[in-house]
């Protein structure tokens, strides 16, 4: 049960090697072994979207796959994404409309935010409650959530378009 | 936008939308929830839990256990027994209320399935759980009580023979004159109402982490809780350490809504395994534990008559409710508050004076049942308006019409509901009239009656509602319960002007900090950013009621106001000694003391600060700057701050496949002074939707032999 096996992948930008546990989860390795906390654990069986993280830009539970699973990728987590500042104004648009209550499921939602939005189009809300829906949150009723990525997504829209126009004018 | 509004004053922040300075930190990921906290030599708990619903434990064998790699500790009931004394959840004035005396872990007998039965210790949550998987139980199986009619038959096995029967308690309400009331109505309505099983299901599962030093002697627990004064005296009293010496802190908490209050056997288990090991240990229940062990809510079988004259004017109600709360009563709040609730609510928004009532509290070979969000009102409010729409249709009265004409007037204030609960003021008729408009009635009735025809159906419902809040000591204080209906506060101005306040109210991501800035920044005159406000440490804020019943604003937000005008008159004070001036002349704006009348900027409080800690020889003679006060509130008089509001629905139903779309929900409610709308708003829209849940989807179900059927996210 406890045989050790060695780990190396790239963790936020920075390589990591550690020899753990073979039945240590990615949830477990991440908050543990790289005391990266902000990557939660709710249900433990890949139901309730608090541990997502982004696994070689996929979206993935991080509970439902084992540490060594990840040797060799690419894993970024809430505080990667923080420390690049990919996700400021999402973060922003979620401190403002207080899309978070106890923030417990936040992390999780940012990821699927994040990952959402960095599709080509602006979602609907449609969309994003669809994108939202492996992601729990009791104390919200989502709403604030679902407005809080509206907004992000319209506001990058808006943005790229203001970019875009100054290419032109240039 | 551009016009001045009472707003636009320096510092005035009460009835402002500002977001939640904290709210940042869990945003970066940076949150710090019991469940990431690693202390030192810090060990983990994993529990061996029982399979039965009720049955004797006959041997335990966990040598295998014990020598498994990385256990440091398996304790049983016995071992427990010597360290904790026993603890029994009854309030004095619910008259005959009886329930068992519980320990950390049981010794002769289970009493659910779940039950934690042995406590294994080891370097890691992983390893604990391996040798929890050794230990031999040897239960032999008794018949598990599991139905509420059942249980009170005159055959049925008692889950504790040392109590007689089943009956938890039994409380009855009658004004008198019911019965010939409902003889001599023109329409009585009734019908029977059940109520399933909920619970909280917080994002993060109950999580604590106890730490007993005895070179001191000390016990510190990061306990995931609303209450942490409420657990520093239950882990004082119960393990006999000085109150002094027990520290509680409830950092990050994620989610809990009442959940959190309850002492759970697992989490008084954790402490006395600290003390055997003189290590921290840590124990985060898993979401399939959660469901076993978290208290669970509801579980009602409401049976309800409503008399009403000709007209619809209702005259008489009649209850009889029936509640299971598994094998005892919950410590230390009971478990006979919900039904309390139901039954002291049922009609509360209406005029009738007849009202008659029976409730009986039940044991059962089910998880303990106790206070979650909203404690009653559903059921109550469910019983109460389903049987007003049905005089509404005996009497072809709308469902408007029906309740203005029955809804206590606005000025009838203060007044009794027959029940005995006193309303101070409440507003049932203004708010029913603000979400007539709000929600268009009259246009969705249209809209209802054209879709109709083309096959469609929509639904309206509405719903009045009284609140129970901000209770006072004439409930658990005066029930014998240790839970303060008090707060406290410290504010400190610090030497650099700044100002930190330290108070007993818990943040549980409904904006307790935020809210608290806001009112001692516009008290005491300073920009919000200036002020840190701490909360969630018994060794640091005075001790209080903490954060349940809708108290946190009512009655810590009051404390945090009188204790800003107690400091500002202290800075104000030593302004005037400096300025030579007198105090009521001075006020304080944006970090200035000014003057009162011209509002002309006179000297900066951080200036103030220096003077009083750096240089207080350049005072007056006898001039004692006073920067820090302490102060305490608890409300008086009435016994709860009732409040009250009303809720519109919007559906349609597929009659083919009985699929509900839900359209809209309107809210109306009287709360008072609102401190923070954005807040305000976000928290009602939380409790609708789980309240959503509760109506359509969530039912924690049991078979016949007391097995939770599904206890997991996925079922």
């Amino acid at each position: 049960m406890s045989d050790l096996v060695d780990v190396s992948l790239i963790v936020n930008g920075s390589e990591v090697s550690h020899r753990v546990p073979a039945r240590t989860t990615l949830a477990d390795f991440l908050r543990q072994t790289l005391e990266l906390t902000g990557t939660h654990t709710g249900c433990e069986m890949g139901v309730c979207g608090a541990c997502l993280v982004v696994l070689d830009g996929q979206v993935v539970h991080a509970c439902l796959s084992f540490a060594v699973q990840a040797s060799g990728s690419a894993v970024e987590t809430v505080e990667g994404l923080t420390e690049r500042a990919v996700i400021a104004d999402l973060q922003e648009a979620f401190h403002q409309r207080n899309a978070l209550q106890c923030g417990f499921c936040t992390p999780g939602m940012l990821m699927t935010a994040y990952s959402l939005l960095s599709q080509p189009g602006v979602p609907s809300r449609e969309d994003i409650r669809d994108a939202l829906s492996g992601n729990y949150c009791r104390c919200t009723g989502y709403e604030a959530i679902v407005d809080a990525i509206e907004t992000t997504a319209r506001n990058r829209a808006a943005g790229g378009d203001a970019a875009a126009r100054e290419e032109i004018d240039a | 936008m551009t016009a001045i509004t009472a707003l636009d004053r320096p510092n005035s922040y009460i009835g402002r939308s500002v977001p939640r300075p904290n709210a940042k930190r869990l945003l970066a990921g940076r949150g710090r929830y019991v469940t990431d906290i690693v202390l030192p030599r810090m060990l983990h708990g994993a529990y061996v839990r029982s399979p039965y619903a009720h049955a004797r434990i006959v041997a335990i064998n966990a040598d295998e256990a014990r020598a498994a790699p990385g256990v440091r500790l398996v304790a049983i009931g016995e071992d427990l027994a010597k360290l904790c004394t026993p603890w029994v959840g009854t309030m004095d004035h619910f008259k005959g209320m009886k329930s068992p005396p519980q320990l950390p872990l049981p010794i002769d007998k289970v009493v659910w399935a779940g039950q934690a039965v042995v406590a294994v210790v080891a370097d890691t949550r992983a390893l604990a759980e391996d040798a929890a998987e050794l230990v031999a139980i040897e239960f032999d199986e008794l018949p598990a009580v599991v139905d509420i009619d059942a249980a009170r038959g005159p055959d049925a096995p008692v889950i504790s023979p040392e109590l007689g029967s089943n009956l938890c308690f039994h409380g009855k309400i009658d004004t008198g004159g019911v019965e010939d009331v409902f003889a001599g109505a023109a329409h009585v309505v009734e019908e029977e109402f059940l109520f399933g099983r909920h619970t909280a299901v917080t994002m993060e599962p109950r999580a604590i982490i106890a730490d007993y030093d005895a070179s001191e002697p000390k016990l510190t627990v990061h306990h995931a809780t609303q209450t942490p004064y409420q657990f520093q005296d239950i882990y004082a009293r119960h393990y006999g350490i000085p109150e002094a010496c027990v520290r509680v802190i409830a950092p990050d908490i994620g989610g809990s809504f009442g959940m959190k209050l309850h002492m759970y056997h697992e989490d008084m288990a954790v402490v006395g395994l600290s003390i055997m090991l003189e290590r921290p240990v840590k124990y985060v229940a898993d979401r399939m534990e959660s469901f076993v062990s978290d208290i669970h809510a509801r579980d009602h079988r409401v049976r309800a008559r409503m008399a009403a004259d000709a007209d619809g004017n209702i005259l008489a109600m009649d209850v009889e409710d029936v509640t299971g709360i598994g094998a005892f009563s919950a410590y230390p709040r009971t478990s006979v508050v919900e039904g309390n609730q139901v039954y002291r609510l049922m009609g509360a928004p209406y005029t009738f004076k007849n009202y008659r009532a029976d409730l009986q509290v039940v044991f059962q070979n089910k998880v303990q049942m106790s206070q979650y969000r909203a404690v009653g009102h559903p059921v109550a409010c469910t019983v109460t308006e389903r049987l007003v729409d049905m005089i509404a249709a005996k009497t072809s009265r709308d469902v408007f019409d029906i309740r203005s004409g029955n809804l206590i007037p606005d000025d009838a204030y203060p007044c009794a509901s027959p029940t005995g609960y006193k309303f101070e003021s409440l507003s049932h008729h203004a708010c029913l009239a603000k979400i007539r408009a709000l929600m268009d009635y009259d246009g969705l009735r249209a809209e209802q009656a054209a879709l109709r025809k083309q096959g469609i159906h929509r639904g309206i419902g509405i719903a009045s509602f009284v609140e129970i809040t901000n209770p006072s000591p004439a409930f658990y204080g005066v029930g014998g319960v240790r839970i303060s209906s008090q707060d406290g506060a410290i504010i400190k101005i610090t030497p650099s002007g700044d100002v930190r306040c330290l108070i007993s109210i818990t943040e549980l991501g409904q904006g307790t900090e935020t809210i608290v800035g806001q009112i001692v920044a516009e008290h005491l005159g300073v920009d919000r950013e200036r002020i840190k406000v701490i909360t969630g440490d018994t060794e640091t804020t005075p001790h209080g009621g903490a954060t349940y019943a809708c108290r946190g604003a009512g009655i810590g937000g009051e404390t945090a106001l009188q204790a800003a005008k107690k400091l500002k008159a202290n800075v104000l004070a030593v302004a005037a000694a400096i300025l030579q001036d007198e105090p009521d002349r001075l006020d304080m704006e944006a970090g200035w003391i000014v003057d009162a009348a011209s509002r002309q900027q006179r000297i900066e409080l951080a200036e103030i600060a220096r003077i009083a800690y750096f240089r207080s020889d350049t005072l007056p003679p006898g001039t004692q700057s006073q920067l820090s006060v302490a102060h305490h509130y608890a409300p008086e008089g009435y016994p709860f701050a009732f409040t009250n509001g009303v809720q519109a629905c919007h559906l349609e139903l597929d009659v083919e496949t009985g699929f509900v779309k839900l359209l809209k929900m309107w809210v109306v409610e009287d709360c008072g002074r609102v401190i923070n709308p954005l807040l305000v708003d976000e928290q009602i829209r939380g409790g609708v939707v789980q309240g959503l849940g509760a109506a359509f989807f969530e039912e924690c179900t049991y078979g016949d032999s007391g097995q939770l059927t599904n206890g997991s996210l996925a079922d």
